[in-house]
């Protein structure tokens, strides 16, 4: 018995130790950021939180920054969950809808079509992003919110999900549906949609995090800093608060670092069963 | 395939329309580009442009800070994805076996997949600031000369030490799920044939993750390719001396900042086949996976 307990011991120890390693960087970054930056300078991290929150996060939710000091936190705030909701239900409409063809219809080009949508899982934005810019650049689509979503949504992630859940779906139903006389689009809309809910929500929350946390294609597609989105606006002024000025703002760059992992945080955290059962099955 | 379909002659293609729609302006046409691309060389002011066969790819590929970046990106993937595997391993199997605080121990553990590898840079980057940082003041504390914005092996450190602590939790959530998809009787079969823990982990427990580890590796490998980006630029952005740039970054830097089109667009197509090698990789061991 005593072995027993020694080895349960262990195991919980290894455990929250693995739990502070996880934990512990961003709650020193969430403390320090309640700090005066002078007690930042003179004492280093902070392990617990001090009494500078409301002054911080006031100042960088509502006090212009940037290097053009033309940028709002809440501006930023905005913009990261227009990519990160734009993104997740754009990318759920359209990748429905193409499983779906390619599920249910008998057409001549499913298989070429479907060979063409597979080709994006082979090759992420990253190895093409130079050209993807140009392309942009010449539809005129820099610094828009268009710009900036759909080239993300070209990859077919979404697609070989539904796919592979539609195909899970017992055929009787399209027979029984067809035998009511219902048309493709009824099928679609009264009966696959509802059904696929739960994969829906589940989606969902993947891509918004995925949205929400995009960095280099925002970082290339934005020029203006009223576009910036949290994950890319707070490197510029990270610069611009670590290095600039005489007394270096760091309680800023950590309340801004918070800022940027919350929304997504919150999101995993509360919806963490769809969240954890679409990240499995999606993966697959 | 479904046994039962619909049969139209238009109406499926309405459906793949917007989907195909965005793939040909947005992938085909700049993977094209960059192929097309790959092949020229333009002047200096991008005025004129002459067809140069396979120089761009000689010239980039066989240069030394290519292949300097080239042998930084395997040695920086095979680490990054060794070491969050295993710790990844190790924390999903004994988060497995608890029984009070399971799901405490779960959500704290993997909560950190919703932190963007740029915000978890700039986290790092902090804490290893010369200034303020913990980490450095320790580490320099206990003997080790630490200087990461010099020093090419603290510079490593550095990135990979993020790069895993970021990955760790992705793993974690899968290698859960494997273990609590093995069913209950094969552990209970287990406790009775054999009586040590460790054995029965590398025995039994091990060999049915196979399938989850393998498809891990490779999603890990790709991360350690492409979404460090952001981790490498919010840190080290390569230095010291190029020391941490990955592939990635390289035809980032290449192209944005050097203008070299030509040459980073080379480099987008071999990252492609590397890719596409890679994704080759992983389809042989799904296949495998499928008849476990």
């Amino acid at each position: 018995m005593k072995n027993w307990n020694w080895r349960l011991i262990s195991t919980h120890a290894i455990l929250i130790v693995g739990v502070l390693f996880m934990s512990l960087p961003v709650w020193v970054a969430f403390a320090t950021s309640t700090h005066a930056p002078e007690t930042i300078l003179r004492d280093g991290l902070q392990f617990l939180p001090g009494s500078h929150f409301f002054t911080t996060y006031n100042e960088v939710l509502f006090v212009e920054g940037g290097v053009m000091k033309s940028v709002l936190g809440t501006t930023m705030l905005k913009n990261s969950l227009i990519l990160g909701l734009g993104f997740a239900i754009g990318k759920v409409i359209i990748s429905m809808l193409a499983a779906y063809a390619i599920v249910y219809f008998r057409f001549r080009l499913a298989t070429p079509l479907f060979c063409v949508i597979f080709l994006t899982l082979l090759l992420p934005l990253e190895v093409r992003i130079i050209p993807s810019y140009e392309v942009l650049a010449k539809l005129g689509m820099l610094d828009t919110h268009v710009g900036l979503i759909v080239p993300l949504i070209a990859s077919a992630t979404g697609t070989f999900f539904f796919r592979q859940f539609f195909r899970s779906v017992p055929d009787e139903l399209l027979e029984a549906a067809r035998l009511d006389g219902a048309t493709a689009w009824g099928f679609f809309i009264d009966i696959l949609v509802p059904l696929s809910k739960t994969m829906i929500a589940a989606i969902l929350i993947i891509m918004f995090v995925v949205g929400w946390n995009q960095y280099l294609w925002p970082l290339i597609m934005t020029t203006k800093e009223e576009n910036y989105t949290l994950v890319i606006g707070i490197k510029q002024i990270y610069q611009i608060l670590a290095e600039g000025g005489e007394l270096p703002q760091y309680q800023k760059a950590f309340a801004l670092t918070i800022l940027a992992t919350l929304p997504p945080v919150l999101v995993v955290l509360i919806f963490q069963n769809w969240f954890v059962k679409g990240l499995v099955e999606s993966e697959k | 395939m479904k046994r039962v379909q619909f049969e139209h002659s238009s109406i499926p293609y309405l459906f793949v329309a917007p989907q195909i729609a965005i793939i040909v302006i947005f992938f085909l046409w700049p993977a094209a580009q960059a192929i097309y691309q790959s092949f020229l060389l333009e002047d200096a002011f991008g005025l004129s442009s002459q067809f140069v066969w396979f120089r761009n790819y000689s010239d980039t590929i066989l240069s030394t800070s290519w292949l300097q970046s080239a042998g930084f990106t395997a040695i920086f993937s095979l680490l990054v994805t060794f070491l969050s595997l295993s710790l990844a391993l190790l924390l999903a199997v004994k988060a497995n076996e608890v029984i009070r605080g399971a799901s405490t121990y779960k959500t704290t553990l993997m909560w950190a997949y919703a932190i963007a590898p740029p915000v978890a840079g700039l986290m790092g980057n902090l804490m290893f600031n010369p200034l303020i940082g913990d980490l450095y003041k320790f580490f320099n504390a206990i003997g080790w000369d630490f200087n990461h914005k010099l020093d090419a092996f603290d510079a490593s450190f550095v990135v990979i030490l993020i790069s895993v602590w970021k990955q760790v939790s992705v793993n974690f959530i899968f290698f859960l799920s494997g273990l609590q998809g093995i069913p209950k009787a094969v552990n209970e079969a287990s406790m009775m044939d054999c009586r040590s823990p460790t054995r029965r982990f590398w025995t039994i427990t091990f060999p049915l993750l196979a399938p989850t580890t393998f498809f891990l590796m490779v999603i890990n490998i790709t991360y350690a390719f492409f979404e460090t980006f952001g981790i490498i630029d919010t840190t080290t952005q390569g230095a010291p001396g190029g020391a941490t740039t990955t592939l990635v970054f390289k035809v980032y830097q290449d192209g944005f900042r050097g203008a070299d089109l030509g040459g980073s667009s080379a480099q987008s197509v071999v990252l492609m086949i590397l890719v596409l090698i890679l994704t080759v990789v992983q389809f042989r061991y799904i296949e495998r996976k499928v008849h476990y």
